[in-house]
């Protein structure tokens, strides 16, 4: 079945079919239109869950983590300011492991206050330990709202689902929906072990770590992070089933013998297409790169995508002050030789000089490896 | 016990004392959010935990939006039958995560009329992070950021919970356990948010011996600074009326955190307190 949504009724379509038992939102433009279809929904018993419009942002999201800790499929809503102001939570959503689903309408940061489209917000949370997805149109917004679900709870992390701020959230569009009962099917049922709500087997949930195991906890985030991309893969094959759609991390259009590649992401994709085809048609050979999933970073389909390009164009719809741009700096990373990333020190953590000998040493042997290296 | 005895708060530390009475007189199982503070960072040291209880802790200022997720939570599952138990939903947060930093996540929960009991331990300034200020510090008092005493009176916090018409408000303290321990239980049988407003002295930042914690909380009631009283859906009851009420210098003269306060700094904090006694009478049904 059609239905002509914009991108923040495809995600209260696809939330009406998910049936959080917990949401909660603060009103923030874009993206108001989802709480207030939920309440709609809710007020004609076509929802289950429990909708909390409550104080602020920061309670929204502490409201997610209280939710979440008990085993409650959990979700929000948010953009721009709200989202700053939720940063104080984003990393304890992620180092406490729980999967929150949060929507994102992409707007621009303050000041000067401006209601509209840029990545701003959620590129300054990319390093929060969130998983991170960009839609490129509704259909995206709908379809990636199951696949986020499923991956953020198969990594036991919090996800942001984002579209951009009144290009995708406001335009209408044809939007294929899957029946109730597929979706019912494919999300299956979230199930936790030993939430905050079992008394027989009391938890305490967010520990006091000092430098002796704050270390172990990072790194564990770590791992999941970046397990997650054959996780997305398991899962966007088995959604392809249902809905025919694929939706592989990075989206290749026209590249695989291209020129010149443009790189970017979210709705811009849209008219970057279109500028290829007008330009192969007159024989100029570019193509170029939708980067969908974003956190994990997926290095490798990234690198194998670019690597036979004799230029790379990069379009960020942000800019990373006093540095360079940040889809610019990941793909960057894919092209590096003889440089090794190490992480060090996390949660006060001591480095000892032996350590730092054995770092040379490394480089003097030539020694690198995929990936980041940890000094524990 | 629901909180063992392991809590590594300092030498003669009231917090896990008054913790215990409260928590203990839940019939029901209790699910506590804690606040960041004393009681939480000397009781959760990883990998072990002083609780035999759920605990969560998140941030500072959003134990109240926290355990509103989790009563949200756990209504939403009960209707679907995955939680069958009866429970109560408990926030611990000392006087900066409610008075200050909490004070709206507080606010909007008790707004949306959640079920669940909030605790503040008042010690009265940040004591975990070095006995600066907050918004409950009294009148004169020093701390590590008003080095000359603190200018201006302290917030009213029972007060702005009335404003919100909860079925239950009350102040406490250890000087009568009985009390704190039957307003706990009137707490977690209310239908809605009960708040329990509990003096936690604190020797290190008071600065007065360990052995003095009897007297000074016997003083802060019978002089009036810390009325024990009770809001009941509307309706304020006087708990305890002191035979004779002594002066209030009585109270801050065995605390150096009054060191050098001025006779007109007493004579304002007495009549502040005055005024504040004869109020709560006048309001008070019995």
């Amino acid at each position: 079945m059609r239905k002509a949504l914009n991108g923040a009724e495809a995600a209260t379509e696809a939330l009406r079919q998910i049936d959080p038992e917990v949401f909660s939102a603060y009103p923030i433009t874009p993206v108001t239109g989802i709480a207030e279809g939920l309440a709609d929904l809710a007020s004609e018993g076509r929802t289950t869950g429990e909708l909390l419009p409550v104080e602020s942002e920061h309670s929204a999201l502490s409201v997610c983590i209280g939710a979440s800790a008990c085993g409650a499929r959990t979700a929000t809503a948010t953009s721009s300011q709200g989202l700053l102001y939720m940063f104080e939570l984003l990393g304890i959503a992620s180092g406490l492991r729980l999967p929150i689903l949060m929507f994102i309408g992409n707007r621009a940061i303050s000041a000067p206050i401006n209601i509209h489209c840029d990545h701003s917000d959620s590129m300054a949370a990319k390093d929060s330990g969130w998983l991170q997805v960009y839609c490129e149109t509704a259909q995206e917004v709908y379809d990636l709202s199951f696949i986020a679900l499923k991956l953020a709870e198969s990594a036991s992390l919090p996800i942001m689902l984002c579209q951009d701020g009144f290009i995708t959230t406001h335009t209408l569009e044809p939007v294929k929906i899957i029946d109730d009962a597929e979706i019912k099917k494919f999300i299956g049922f979230h199930k936790p072990k030993d939430t905050l709500l079992n008394t027989k087997k009391p938890k305490t949930m967010g520990h006091f770590s000092m430098p002796d195991s704050y270390f172990e906890f990072k790194e564990a985030q770590e791992k999941a992070m970046s397990h997650s991309i054959k996780e997305y893969s398991r899962i966007i094959k088995k959604y392809s089933r249902i809905s025919g759609e694929k939706y592989p991390p990075i989206a290749r259009y026209k590249t695989s013998r291209a020129d010149f590649i443009m790189v970017s992401m979210s709705s811009v994709s849209g008219i970057a297409k279109d500028t290829v085809d007008e330009l192969r048609k007159k024989g100029i050979k570019v193509g170029f790169l939708k980067i969908r999933l974003f956190r994990p970073f997926p290095y490798k389909a990234v690198c194998e995508a670019l690597k036979n390009a004799k230029g790379i164009a990069v379009l960020d719809r942000t800019l990373s002050f006093g540095s360079m741009p940040p889809l610019y700096s990941e793909i960057k990373n894919c092209f590096m030789g003889n440089i090794q990333p190490y992480v060090f020190g996390l949660g006060g953590r001591d480095i000892t000089k032996e350590q730092i000998h054995e770092v040379f040493k490394k480089l003097s042997k030539k020694d690198y490896e995929e990936g980041t290296r940890y000094i524990k | 016990m629901r909180l063992n005895s392991d809590v590594k708060t300092c030498l003669g530390c009231v917090e896990p004392i008054i913790t215990r009475i409260i928590i203990e007189a839940s019939e029901l199982p209790v699910i506590v959010s804690l606040a960041t503070g004393c009681l939480e960072v000397s009781s959760t040291k990883y990998p072990g935990t002083s609780w035999n209880v759920p605990v969560i802790h998140s941030a500072f200022g959003n134990s109240a939006a926290t355990i509103s997720g989790v009563e949200a939570a756990y209504n939403a599952l009960r209707k679907k039958g995955e939680a069958k138990e009866n429970l109560n939903f408990l926030v611990i947060a000392g006087d900066g995560g409610t008075y200050d930093i909490g004070l709206q996540a507080l606010s909007g929960a008790m707004e949306r009329m959640h079920k669940f009991v909030y605790v503040c331990l008042d010690n009265a300034g940040y004591m975990n992070t070095g006995g600066q200020r907050s918004s409950s510090t009294p009148y004169a008092g020093i701390t590590s950021t008003t080095p000359e005493g603190k200018p201006t009176f302290r917030k009213d916090l029972i007060k702005i919970a009335a404003a919100h018409n909860i079925p239950y408000i009350a102040q406490a303290s250890i000087f009568d356990i009985e009390d704190l321990k039957r307003k706990a239980k009137k707490a977690f049988s209310a239908q809605g948010p009960a708040l329990i407003n509990v003096l936690a002295p604190c020797p290190r930042y008071w600065r007065f011996e360990p052995q003095n914690m009897r007297k000074i909380n016997e003083l802060s009631a019978s002089t009036c600074f810390w009325p024990l009283f009770e809001i009941e859906n509307g309706r304020t009851k006087i708990n305890y009326l002191p035979e004779q009420k002594m002066p209030v210098e009585t109270f801050l003269s065995m605390q150096g955190r009054f060191k050098g306060i001025t006779k007109s700094q007493i004579q304002a904090l007495q009549e502040k307190i005055d005024n504040e006694w004869e109020e709560l009478k006048k309001i008070s049904s019995a």
